[in-house]
């Protein structure tokens, strides 16, 4: 990720599907002060509500850090997502679209990472699970 | 504790109980002008009294104890009734704090009541306040549930558009919830009308996610098992991005980006079914 720190941090928790609604508002407040285009936009709010659905279900709840980004003249928003929950033990088998562990479409992570900019994930088995992703302005 | 110490408190309180009511009264009086009638006041600080001279009686010391089970249940629906009627929670709790005004009055004047008498009673005084405010938020969190219930059945209108078509203009978050009951409205007035299109349109909806999409493809499979066919109306060019992005596939749903788009399709298809058996 380009070396860029954040100009301040937010922080929720994610324990309900209430707060699921709650990251997505706050998430398209950021993208909104960043000037991101309409489409970026809705692409970073909806792979923010994929992944703090997945924090929920999957991760047993955890908490999201929103950021606001500055690189030059572009300005960006950053969102981590952070569980303790059992981590994924086959990342590729995950980052596959259309399987899922759940019952859901199986698209919410691999179609996270096609909705935005730039995409990490750091999980282990029994080690909880981060994902962090970010989208600028042009 | 033993059960002796309890009835000598419930004595106590029944012997001096016109000092402690007039005290707690005036307490609750200045506090809550205009919000309750003297009287109404003096009938709840009563029925308070009773019950907690009566669970003294039966040895309880504590509120938890099976004693004062009646007490409980009083505390419990005075703050229900209050929270409804919009009290604030000091309003609520200084009712049964206020009681403490009477107490004070005990260590006042020197009639024999111990200070260990009185720091029981001052306690489960404590404990009849806390109590009471546990109830209040309760009663409170129930009120909030009932109307997020009743914004549930407000905010899913399925109405129809013309003869044969129906529709359902959704509005913010699609959540389980909201889904089955919209679901469940639009299939029942499908039965009902008679129709045999309907256009579920999405332009209030701020993001589709898979769930939001898996949610409106049962709802269509629903739709069509009862032989009715359903569009989705008033994807905005940024949901149609996102929702590509996403890998989401609508199938052979039909989609069309306006409400009028939708409406048009509806019954043209009528118009044909029509023709074609004219």
């Amino acid at each position: 990720m380009t070396a860029v720190e954040p100009d301040a941090a937010q922080r929720l928790a994610i324990a309900t599907d209430g707060d699921v609604v709650r990251v997505r508002q706050a998430v398209r407040a950021l993208a909104q002060g960043a000037r991101l285009s309409l489409v970026d936009q809705t692409k970073l709010v909806t792979a923010a509500s994929e992944l703090a659905r997945n924090t929920l279900i999957y991760g047993g709840g955890g908490e999201a850090v929103l950021s606001e980004l500055t690189n030059g003249r572009r300005t960006g928003v950053r969102v981590e997502f952070r569980d303790d929950g059992p981590g994924i033990g086959d990342l590729d088998q995950a980052m596959t679209d259309g399987w899922t562990s759940g019952n859901g479409l199986g698209l919410g992570l691999s179609g996270a990472r096609r909705l935005v900019e730039q995409f990490e994930i750091d999980t282990a088995p029994g080690a909880g699970t981060r994902v962090t992703i970010a989208s600028w302005s042009r | 504790m033993p059960g002796a110490d309890a009835a000598r408190l419930a004595e106590i309180l029944e012997s001096r109980r016109a000092d402690i009511s007039a005290a707690w009264l005036d307490a609750v009086i200045t506090e809550l002008r205009g919000r309750t009638t003297r009287s109404e006041a003096e009938r709840e600080q009563g029925e308070i009294l009773d019950a907690l001279v009566g669970g003294l009686r039966h040895g309880g010391l504590r509120l938890t104890d099976p004693a004062f089970d009646g007490l409980r249940g009083l505390l419990a629906d005075l703050s229900a009734t209050r929270a409804r009627l919009g009290f604030t929670p000091r309003e609520t709790a200084v009712g049964v704090f206020a009681l403490k005004e009477g107490l004070y009055t005990l260590a006042a004047d020197e009639q024999g009541t111990g200070l260990v008498e009185l720091m029981s009673l001052v306690r489960l005084v404590d404990d009849l306040g806390l109590f009471t405010f546990e109830s209040f938020a309760a009663a409170r969190e129930a009120i909030i549930a009932e109307q997020a219930e009743q914004l549930l059945e407000l905010s899913t209108p399925v109405v129809k558009l013309w003869e044969g078509v129906v529709a359902v203009p959704l509005v913010g978050t699609l959540d389980s919830a909201r889904t089955q009951v919209v679901m469940e409205k639009l299939l029942q007035t499908l039965v009902d009308t008679g129709s045999e299109h309907a256009i579920i349109d999405i332009t209030g909806v701020p993001a589709v996610d898979t769930q939001v999409a898996q949610h409106l493809l049962k709802t269509v499979v629903a739709a069509r098992l009862m032989g009715a066919e359903c569009t989705i109306s008033g994807i905005r060019p940024q949901i149609a991005q996102t929702i590509v992005a996403l890998g989401i596939e609508f199938g052979d749903i039909s989609t069309k980006a306006t409400l009028a788009d939708a409406l048009v399709a509806a019954l043209r298809a009528n118009g044909t079914a029509k023709s074609a058996i004219g």
